[in-house]
């Protein structure tokens, strides 16, 4: 989990900022990475939220993994967000571990990392914290906010927030609130950390040690949730891994423990096990109406902003139904939405995937609001 | 068909909202926008029609009228348009009663199966009829309840929905069904154009 900082543009965000903890902050880190060329216009801009435990590389090689960006199937020259026509941005969240102010960084006033004593953020903490980002870059409006699950979430509340800030948003297989399954299947994955030894009530930094071995159960935990029971079935079934029989023993005998175990161990290079912690925390508080004594159609009220919700037929994680409910909010307030649900048997994980129809769906939204939203610039 | 675009146009005011059940891929919405700067939104099943509404950057809602009408508050909308769909559903009578409580007024076109031609051709031939507006055979028509404009007028009266204006169309010609024409109108049009709520 070390890495080169040269690697990460920052700014330092002077404005303070009252988060829904009570907590005011100010003068903190929040980092970022763009992609494509900001018009003259500044028509093109495009704000991508990343999900639970994505960063700010969302196109190209990141520059700290070596890996392609966690969205190269839809960011990127020619793709769906054509990087020769918009400018994408993408902010790591507080909270998290990729530069942004977390709780791996240095708490000035013990001169330690804070672990737990890191202020307990929501998603419209992050969300406000990035709008700052949209001050430094010179942009008034965005043409679209997008971002799929905990990305999708903050998509929404931006424009809750901010309902001028842009001219579409595409929430992508979310909510506006955590189930009681999503929650519990948060409560698993921190459970897991916690219970490591090496965690040591979130200290672990001291030493200079991650709790590996939790931090790998909770991905592993994620991992299954990301994917369909159809989808996994087709890919590992029963078979075997590199054995021509079981071996009566407790080692990876089967391809999907053997895939998991491997996701479980690549993923603790490149996180923080604190910031699992923290994020997965702001989503299940995460509760768009709770703001708003109407409920949703309140929240939405005098929305200008034209959505687009997409959904995954095999997603059990955020549902078809949950992400028709958005609609259906949206519906009620008069706001401009369409919806559309993606038939795949690739689970919540479609978005990250080459998924043609979701692909092509998305490109077809934002080139004709881009059109739209020049002709409103214009007039 | 042209016409039938025209025909809705006509008994719609400007800048009003209009929902378009069954609004396939946007082509109605984009002249009634061009014509009337309507504010559009549109439903429609098939995902096809869906992409090309998007890729037009037209509001559209993937779904089925027939279960899920209920996301649409009450009086939302100005007119809600049912284009020849209404013989497709299941139960026409529950759709009708949801379009009429979703929008203010509503206006529904439908292929009138009382026309000269389709009755000549069960008379004369003994066959279900296939038409240009009917263009299905028996097994693989979609129109599970096929009615007449005689029979949808009486289904108004017999309901006590308004109906504020009726349009029969026969190629270009079009012409107002009336109680006294109704014989007539129902004879020689292809389409029955109602405005009711």
């Amino acid at each position: 989990m070390n890495y080169k900082t040269e690697n990460i543009k920052t700014i330092n965000i002077s404005k303070p900022l009252k988060l829904d903890c009570g907590q005011t902050i100010k003068d903190f880190p929040l980092a970022y990475e763009t992609y494509g060329k900001l018009n003259e216009s500044k028509d093109n801009a495009i704000l991508v939220f990343h999900a639970l435990t994505g960063d700010q590389f969302v196109s190209e090689i990141n520059p700290v993994t070596k890996k392609e960006g966690w969205w190269i199937t839809a960011v990127g020259p020619d793709k769906a967000i054509d990087t020769n026509k918009y400018f994408v941005i993408c902010a790591n969240v507080i909270g998290g571990c990729m530069g942004s102010w977390g709780p791996k960084e240095i708490d000035k006033k013990t001169n330690e990392p804070y672990g737990l004593n890191f202020p307990v953020i929501t998603i419209r903490d992050m969300v406000k914290a990035q709008e700052a980002l949209l001050d430094h870059l010179g942009i008034k409006k965005l043409l679209c906010a997008t971002g799929g699950s905990m990305g999708g979430m903050q998509a929404l509340e931006f424009c809750t927030i901010f309902p001028n800030k842009t001219f579409s948003a595409v929430p992508i297989a979310c909510s506006t609130s955590h189930s009681a399954q999503n929650i519990a299947l948060n409560e698993l994955a921190r459970q897991a950390i916690m219970a490591d030894p090496v965690w040591e009530k979130g200290k672990y930094l001291i030493k200079n040690v991650q709790p590996k071995n939790g931090l790998a159960v909770a991905r592993m935990v994620g991992h299954i949730s990301y994917l369909s029971e159809k989808g996994m079935q087709e890919k590992f079934g029963r078979k075997l891994q590199e054995k021509a029989d079981y071996e009566f023993s407790f080692d990876a005998d089967f391809q999907v423990e053997s895939y998991l175990r491997h996701q479980g161990s690549a993923f603790v290079e490149r996180f923080d096990a604190n910031s699992i912690l923290y994020i997965t925390r702001a989503m299940d508080y995460f509760d768009l109406s709770k703001h708003f004594k109407g409920g949703l159609v309140e929240a939405f009220k005098n929305q200008k902003t034209k959505f687009l919700v997409i959904s995954f037929s095999s997603d059990w994680l955020y549902t078809t139904k949950e992400n028709k409910d958005i609609v259906i909010a949206l519906n009620a307030s008069g706001a401009d939405v369409s919806f559309s649900e993606i038939k795949t048997d690739k689970g919540h994980d479609s978005f990250l995937v080459d998924e043609p129809e979701f692909l092509k769906t998305l490109k077809g939204f934002i080139d004709s609001m881009h059109i739209k939203f020049k002709n409103e610039k214009r007039i | 068909m042209k016409k039938e675009f025209k025909v809705i146009a006509d008994l719609l005011p400007k800048n009003v909202r209009v929902l378009d059940v069954g609004c396939g891929d946007g082509s109605l919405m984009s002249h009634l926008i061009k014509e009337k700067n309507i504010e559009a939104r549109g439903l429609e099943l098939k995902k096809e029609n869906v992409t090309k509404c998007i890729y037009k950057g037209l509001p559209v809602i993937e779904g089925n009228a027939e279960t899920e009408l209920h996301q649409f508050p009450n009086q939302s909308f100005d007119f809600v348009i049912l284009s020849q769909t209404l013989q497709a559903f299941y139960n026409p009578e529950k759709v009708l009663k949801d379009l009429l409580r979703i929008g203010k007024s509503v206006i529904i076109s439908i292929p009138n199966f009382g026309y000269w031609k389709v009755r000549t051709s069960l008379l004369f031939f003994g066959k279900m009829p296939v038409t240009k507006t009917l263009p299905n055979s028996w097994y693989n028509t979609p129109n599970l309840h096929m009615c007449t404009i005689k029979d949808l007028f009486h289904f108004c009266v017999e309901k006590n929905i308004k109906i504020k204006k009726a349009v029969g169309v026969n190629e270009d010609k079009t012409s107002e069904i009336k109680k006294s024409n109704l014989e007539i109108k129902n004879f020689f049009s292809k389409l029955g154009i109602f405005l009711i709520g």
